[in-house]
């Protein structure tokens, strides 16, 4: 086999409903034909019943399922629409494809392999919320989905399901797809909006700039990501009640969890929400199957790179918004990062932290300047160079970004109670603190790795 | 002249018209100057803010901010490495020291034939297959050494070329949308609530459930 | 290392006070007024503020100063520097927030000095100063950086950054004026914000991203702003510097005064800095009515104009040339041409300009002039300007109330981005964030085109009779329908209407503009007038009298006459001749003696090509900071004193008088022009009466009914510099006080505008900023900014002359001729012919006292044979030129054009000295 032909993995345990990636294994699934005819529902069905309701009564049911998003906040879609003024006109959907997260792999591979469904997914919320139009942002960088989704929407077009008088209907909205060219950033929402106007992707301050009140071209809009649209023609072929009859009450259905790193089969998993535990993800047979050569874990980031980590005590946490933000962490954008014992703590710390300080915008004084800052630091003490005043120092320079208690669940192998997350912060967005997570979380718990390099530094020196 | 050639500025211009406003063409419009040009130029970009009513300075403000926007002319393949978290776990700067060693350039630089310029990069979503690394816009992924080796060797012979398509080119399918399909498409204050919308709402609504949106 | 106890005491005792700018550029929080009352908690103390009010600005009008770098109370906050941030508490637990951003709301409670924020707002000044060069001693920020002093807080614990800086070339020129040195820059967003949001010229963004984040310009796009230097002020570091101050100076060593820049008639406030006697700087004062705090590059570094060609000495001319000699010679020169005139009558002697003087000095002159000699022939304006009637006569608007969000506004003028810079800001902020509908009857393309909610473009000449279409009652209207039908649809809603008039092109005669004018006092009397008149002080010596048949406080000479001959010796006995006559009336010998007050008639004045004749003739007295070509061609130099050597008020186009600060001492001898009406008038052996800047007050207080209670002594004190509007007083409490009537605007007779023949076009004359002047040939760092020339065409017009654009092209008028480079323009409609870049000479174009100017067009190519003809006949044939026809070489052969003349290269076609002067021999 050549590098050309290796594949992604993908997977569900047998009796989870593929609510999303039923076509994922489907050659054809990403056709318009293909959408109709293969996967766990017809393809375009529901927004036939959708047409049949009142856009208010679609979004009662988006929120009577309680749809959480799934772009990294887990803010549940039906209230958020509810959000957008009454009589304010004309509003915008935004669609978050630039998936960017570190560890984060699923958006794309529903661009890829299923745009029909996301296309519809984006119809229906159009329709519930009264959009005048709909874009679809695609990260730079992905140009296999830029086609499947340019494919796509010509396709729709072409067959009346997108445009003018949809199905014959007097419903109308244009979906248009837009891309970036590479920044991390601008998946957060105000800084994609930024970006879809033509303009540096800088995040807007929050408030006075909720995009549901005021976002795109400083209308209303609605920012979603492309998973939790994804969610809607499953959820309106099959109801509400079969949707909230997997996962838990506060999370409901399934999600996609992109599992990487030191297990023996990573893969992109659809996974019943709430009911499955960290511990199932890595170990079960149709998951994870094992830390990679029977080593012992070392630590994990349970929701992509900007969760502070989680070490083998909170194994046993369910994929939950609730718990695992009450044990200090996250679970952020579904991407579960595994880390065995022969992982060097400071450069999977150092390799994080480089990745902010490379994003920062560059608005906030305190995300520019102290993240690159953590990261000379950190560079500084890899390469052997480190000052015992140099922990101190990324502490402080950490707390500088996040003040207060740092969110770790470190803490509770020293015995001391978690903060809850998310962490206060001194920046627009959340990106600066992101940095702070992974040297919070590395210096609480492997402080002597540190310690090891910084001595052998003093040795070297003396 | 490195500006858009006249059958790029006309799918400039359906661009442009499928934004509200057109300034929000600028990425979209940067990327035709790079497919077209291989990177993105000067006068390349004094186009765009020609054709979308901007000053060049915005045009390069908004660019210089993205990443896959290079103003220097780069090799026809931009090799990039990930070496970001789940790549790291598995070997992705393995495989960056690799190719360095191969091309005989460090991470940054273009090979002295101009072919391969190689990069460092981030997190590209392909975490469940690391390592892995994208050339130009194509990703190879779940790399063995040897597989790489492989891939080492194609991009210096060209076997890859018609796999590969030159640096600046993304999706070879673009969405066209048919005039007589267009809903409605204009600047946000000409637009009003969709009559659609409020007509299903005062028509379809159950007297007892409506207006609790 | 900053843990220590020490460092947490002096935070609190230095680092919370407001950074020292200076003292009057001072960024407070623009004034408002509290229409919502509500009740916050800062720092445990109970404060009532404007609901919606940004906290920022809310607690500083209390007193509490939160530090800042990027925000700026003139612009929109972006909240990035994260200096402001407070503690706020709210639901769920305090949270920071920016205080840039925040809007205050009822009983919100906020702490501005927890441990929280003060950690925070160190934080930022830590992180702010990592890559900061800290070059304090070399920069010129240095002593009032806003950096400086809030890092001064941070205490003298050395630096924890032990990585290297980021590191950038040193500064580079981003524009003629501005350089940029991006190691101290601190990413605030406020000279890219400036420069968008403000002014309109986004030439300057931000580049790259995150830590490598700079400001650049496009490669080969200077930051040609018009407004680059206000970049420069409210940068909060010492990133970007001005050439013409650079290295001059250290704050702390600049002595300061508050005034009034009088580079144009919008009368921005300015602070102006000297050091050992030198003026070296200009900075706007945020004055609420009037600029906001901004000032254009032309008036910001106009000082520059004070220290250099002044005239230091007078001079009188002996035997042909200029000599210098003593003030008594020059006195006696004048005096005995005075004495000479007047023993013939009054109307021998005529006094023209004044809009340079102080209102101090224009009141002296008026006095001396009408009121000791008795004679009326006085005008401040020189042919360019409007109608003592329409300036003094109409129902006032103010700046702010054409600016009044929801508003609408006629504007019938000049390009203001041109002639009135900060008028253009002010335009451009009351379209873009207030909603002002701006109805624009230009004459050429210019900068309101794209802030207009709709251009009318009205022929030269037809303004009047447009601005009847437009307000008439469904009458149907000529030219572009669907523009005119938008124009009346919005002056026919019921908000209140503003009318911004003056003279769109000096081209076009003032008497289209009276139809226009009366066109809307007929149909929508409750209208308001902003006259926009360009020079500085012009407004002030309308109101002070120098023009002819008025008399200060704005009334008519029969008006005012009994109620001036308490006042003074005499009162003319007829209204006198305004400045195109007086000139024709030297140039034949009907006056002999001409007083010019700062006028330089040769290059400036429109429709009088006879000017230069008129000084030759008549003998000429000129009181001038600098030389022109009328000073040149005068028999009596006198020098005077500039802006910030003297004392008094001004008047801007409002009619807001304002005071003028006295910071440095004048060249060599130079005099008061007071002072010297004073003298003359005493060696004339009549005592003025007036002895000093605040005794001439008095009497303006006193005689002048619109000055009454204008206590202008009091005008530099606390709360007044923003001037006083005028008339103090309504027009029913000066009548109970027994005083006149004023002078108000009476419709004239239409003015009969000729057809334009068919062979003719119309022509507009553009002016621009950097229009070459007599100020600007002094300022050394704006001299290299004169506009190109150019003659801009309809297309289709163009297309008719068949020649390759660019080509040069002759334009020449019964009283002149100029050569420009042509162009084909689709903003100029068929028919008009738009010169821009070659003031003053074009105006040697300009026939007296028309309402338009026809100009012939001769291009130097051959065309074809009707061409050929009319171009044999060009007065521009010489042998290059017939070979170039022969050739059909599309090249100007007709020698060097005059446009080139400017940098003293080519040959002066007239061989004189003055621009504007070689015209007459066509009249
Ligand atoms: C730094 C940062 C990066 C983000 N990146 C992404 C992203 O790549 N994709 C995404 O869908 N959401 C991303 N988000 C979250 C979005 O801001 C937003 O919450 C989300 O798109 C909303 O969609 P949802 O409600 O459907 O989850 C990011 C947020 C932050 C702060
Ligand atoms: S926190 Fe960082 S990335 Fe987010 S807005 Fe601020 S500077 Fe930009
Ligand atoms: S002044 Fe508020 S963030 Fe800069």
């Amino acid at each position: 086999m050549g590098y050309r032909d290796h594949v992604s993995t993908f997977g569900a345990v047998d009796d989870t409903p593929l609510v999303v990636s039923s076509r994922f294994g489907e050659p054809e699934g990403h056709t318009l034909e293909g959408y109709r005819t293969t996967g766990s529902y017809a393809g375009y069905a529901a927004l036939e019943a959708v047409l049949q309701l009142a856009p208010s009564q679609v979004l009662s049911q988006v929120r009577d399922a309680t749809l959480l998003g799934r772009g990294g906040a887990g803010f549940p879609a039906g209230v958020k629409w509810g959000f957008l003024p009454p009589d304010v006109q004309p509003r915008y959907i935004v669609v978050n494809g630039d998936e960017s997260e570190p560890g984060t792999y699923k958006d794309r591979l529903l661009m890829e392999r299923d745009p029909h469904q996301l296309i519809e997914g984006a119809l229906i919320c159009a329709y519930a919320v009264g959009a005048a139009q709909v874009f679809l942002y695609v990260r730079g960088e992905m140009a296999h989905a830029q086609e499947r989704i340019a494919a796509a929407l010509n396709e729709a077009y072409e067959a009346n399901l997108v445009g003018r008088n949809i199905a014959g209907t007097d419903f109308s909205v244009d979906i248009v797809m837009a891309w970036g060219a590479g920044a991390y950033i601008v998946g957060e929402e105000t800084a994609l909006i930024e970006s879809l106007e033509g303009e540096r992707g800088m995040p807007r301050l929050k408030p006075p700039f909720f995009p549901a009140a005021k976002g795109l071209y400083m209308a209303p809009t609605i920012v979603n990501n492309v998973e939790t649209l994804s969610n809607l023609p499953w959820l309106f072929n099959h109801g509400v009640d079969k949707y909230l009859s997997c996962g838990t009450d506060t999370s409901p259905a399934t999600r996609l969890i992109a599992l990487s790193g030191h297990v023996k089969r990573p893969g992109v998993y659809e996974v019943p929400q709430g009911t499955t535990t960290f511990r199932d993800l890595f170990y079960g047979e149709d998951y994870g199957g094992g830390i990679r050569s029977d080593a012992e874990l070392k630590m994990f980031i349970p929701g992509g790179g900007s969760a502070p980590w989680f070490y083998p005590e909170q194994l046993d946490l369910p994929l939950e918004a609730k718990p695992v933000g009450a044990a200090g962490s996250m679970l952020g954008s579904g991407a579960v990062v595994v880390m065995d014992e022969t992982t060097d703590a400071v450069e999977a710390c150092l390799r994080l932290v480089r990745f902010y300080a490379r994003e920062s915008c560059g608005k906030c004084t305190p995300c520019r300047e102290g993240t690159t800052w953590l990261e000379r630091i950190l560079g500084r003490i890899l390469d052997g160079y480190g000052r015992p005043e140099d922990l101190g120092l990324l502490e402080d320079v950490g707390h500088n970004i996040s003040p207060g208690p740092y969110p770790n669940a470190a803490w509770e192998d020293q015995s001391l109670p978690s903060v809850p997350f998310p962490p206060k912060q001194t920046t627009i967005c959340p990106l600066g603190p992101s940095a702070v997570a992974p040297v919070t979380s590395a210096l609480r718990r492997f402080r002597p790795e540190f310690e090891a390099l910084i001595a052998g530094a003093e040795v070297a020196d003396g | 002249m490195s500006r858009l050639n006249p059958e790029n500025e006309a799918l400039a211009r359906e661009i442009i018209a499928r934004y509200p406003r057109p300034k929000s063409a600028i990425i979209p419009l940067c990327h035709l100057v790079q497919e077209e040009h291989g990177h993105l130029t000067d006068e390349g970009m004094a186009h765009v803010a020609e054709l979308v009513g901007v000053t060049p300075a915005q045009v390069q403000g908004t660019a210089s901010f993205y990443e896959m926007f290079k103003r220097h002319e780069t090799g026809r393949y931009v090799l990039g490495v990930c070496t970001n978290i789940s790549c790291l776990l598995l070997g992705g700067v393995d495989l960056l020291k690799q190719a360095e060693e191969r091309l005989g350039i460090r991470a940054g630089s273009t090979t002295a034939d101009g072919r391969i310029t190689l990069e460092d990069t981030e997190c590209l979503a392909a975490c469940t297959d690391a390592p892995m690394c994208q050339v130009n816009s194509r990703y190879f992924v779940k790399l063995s050494p040897e597989d790489f080796d492989e891939l080492l060797d194609d991009l210096v012979s060209g076997a890859i070329d018609d796999v590969v398509p030159p640096h600046g080119t993304l999706g070879r399918v673009r969405q066209h949308i048919p005039a007589d399909r267009v809903a409605n498409i204009g600047p946000p204050e000409t637009q009003v609530a969709p009559q659609w919308f409020t007509r299903r709402e005062a028509e379809l609504a159950p007297a007892d459930s409506g207006g609790d949106s | 290392m900053a843990e220590s106890p020490p460092v947490e005491e002096v935070r609190v005792e230095l680092g919370r006070q407001r950074p020292s700018l200076t003292r009057f550029a001072a960024e407070d929080p623009k004034p408002i007024e509290i229409t919502d009352p509500v009740e916050i908690t800062v720092d445990g103390r109970t404060m009532t503020v404007q609901n919606g009010d940004l906290l920022i600005d809310a607690v500083e009008r209390h007193g509490v100063y939160i530090p800042r770098f990027c925000y700026h109370p003139r612009m929109e906050p972006v909240g990035m520097c994260r200096m402001c941030l407070v503690e706020i508490e709210g639901p769920r637990g305090t949270a920071l927030a920016p205080a840039c951003m925040n809007r205050v709301a009822a009983d919100q409670v906020v702490h501005t000095q927890s441990a929280a924020a003060l950690d925070a707002q160190d934080g930022v000044i830590e992180y702010l100063l990592i890559n900061h060069p800290l070059d304090c001693p070399v920069c010129d920020k240095g002593g009032e950086c806003p950096l400086q002093d809030q890092s001064i807080a941070y205490g003298p614990g050395e630096s924890r950054f032990v990585e290297e800086k980021r590191h950038y070339t040193k500064p580079i020129p981003i524009s003629e004026t501005v350089y940029l040195d991006r190691e101290r820059c601190i990413l605030c967003d406020r000279c890219t914000r400036f420069a968008d949001q403000v002014a309109g010229d986004p030439l300057i963004t931000f580049t790259n991203r995150g830590n490598n984040t700079q400001i650049a310009t496009f490669p080969e796009t200077p930051f040609a702003s018009y407004f680059s230097g206000n970049t420069v002020q409210i940068c909060p570091v010492g990133a970007l510097t001005a050439k013409p101050y650079r290295f001059k100076a250290r704050p702390w060593d600049l002595e300061e005064v508050e005034s009034t820049c009088t580079s144009c008639s919008v009368g921005c406030r300015i602070t102006a800095q000297s050091s050992r006697d030198a003026l070296l700087r200009f900075q706007g004062v945020d004055s609420d009515p009037v600029n906001w705090g901004w000032l254009c590059d032309r008036g910001r570094f106009g000082f520059e104009a004070n220290a250099n060609d002044r005239i230091e000495a007078p001079l009188v001319r002996r035997d042909g040339e200029l000599e210098q000699v003593r003030w008594s010679e020059a006195y006696g020169a004048a005096e005995v041409a005075i004495a000479n005139a007047l023993e013939d009558g009054p109307d021998t002697v005529a006094v023209l300009g004044g809009s340079r003087l102080t209102n101090e000095a224009a009141y002296a002159w008026a006095k001396l002039a009408k009121g000791v000699w008795g004679t009326d022939h006085t005008d401040a304006q020189l042919g360019d300007g409007l109608p003592a009637s329409i300036a003094l006569g109409l129902p006032a608007a103010t700046i702010d109330d054409v600016c009044r969000p929801g508003g609408t506004v006629l504007y019938v003028g000049p390009d203001p981005r041109e002639e009135l810079p900060v008028l253009y800001l002010r335009l451009r902020h009351a379209v873009l964030a207030d909603r002002v509908k701006l109805i624009n009857l230009s004459a050429a393309a210019g900068s309101l085109d794209e802030l207009a909610a709709v251009n009318v473009r009205a022929e030269t000449g037809t303004v009047g009779r447009m601005v009847a279409e437009l307000l008439a009652e469904g009458a149907e209207a000529s030219g572009a329908a669907s523009d005119v039908e938008v124009a009346r649809a919005l002056l026919a809603t019921d908000g209140p209407l503003s009318v911004v008039v003056g003279r769109r092109s000096p081209a076009e005669g003032a008497g289209p503009l009276a139809d226009a004018v009366s066109a809307v006092r007929q149909a929508r009397p409750e209208a308001r007038f902003l006259t926009a008149l360009r020079r500085g002080n012009v407004r002030g010596a309308l109101e002070l009298g120098l023009a002819p048949g008025v008399l200060p406080g704005r009334m008519s000479l029969d008006g005012g006459r009994a109620w001036f001959s308490e006042h003074w010796h005499t009162v003319p006995a007829a209204p006198g001749l305004g400045a195109v006559d007086i000139l024709a009336a030297a140039a034949d010998g009907r006056i002999r003696t001409l007083v010019l007050l700062g006028a330089d008639p040769i290059g400036d004045a429109v429709g009088a090509p006879w000017a230069a004749e008129a000084l030759e003739r008549a003998t000429t007295i000129s009181l001038a900071t600098h030389h022109s070509a009328s000073t040149l061609a005068s028999d009596v130099v006198l020098p005077v004193l500039a802006h910030a050597e003297m004392g008094g008020s001004t008047t801007n186009l409002e009619g807001r008088v304002t005071g003028l600060g006295r910071r440095v001492t004048g060249p060599g001898t130079a005099r008061a022009d007071w002072v010297i009406a004073a003298e003359l008038s005493a060696r004339l052996g009549t005592d003025l009466g007036l002895t000093s800047v605040a005794g001439i007050q008095d009497e303006m207080e006193h005689a002048v009914p619109t000055f009454s209670g204008a206590d202008l002594r009091g005008l530099d004190d606390q709360g007044r510099q923003d001037g006083v509007l005028l008339p103090l007083s309504s027009e029913a409490e000066l009548a109970a006080a027994g005083m006149p009537e004023r002078l108000v605007f009476q419709a004239p007779e239409p003015t009969v505008v000729p057809s334009v023949s068919s062979y003719s076009f119309r022509l507009v004359l553009k002016r621009r900023l950097y229009d070459p002047g007599t100020m600007l040939g002094a300022m050394p760092s704006s001299v290299s900014l004169a506009p190109e020339p150019a003659a801009r065409l309809n297309p289709a017009d163009f297309g008719q002359l068949g020649i390759a654009d660019g080509a040069m092209v002759g334009v020449r008028s019964p009283s002149g001729e100029v050569h420009a480079p042509a162009h084909a323009d689709e903003a100029v409609p068929r028919g008009d012919l738009v010169l821009e870049g070659l003031l003053p000479e074009a105006l040697a174009l300009v026939p007296a006292k028309l309402p338009l100017t026809e100009v012939r067009l001769e291009s130097t190519v051959w065309v074809g044979p009707a061409a050929a003809a009319e171009a044999d006949q060009s007065t521009l044939g010489d042998v290059s030129q017939a070979e170039a026809r022969a050739a059909g070489v599309p090249t100007p052969p007709m020698g060097t054009p005059r446009a080139t003349d400017r940098d003293g290269s080519g040959p002066s076609p007239a061989g004189d000295e003055a621009p504007g002067g070689q015209s007459d021999g066509e009249a």
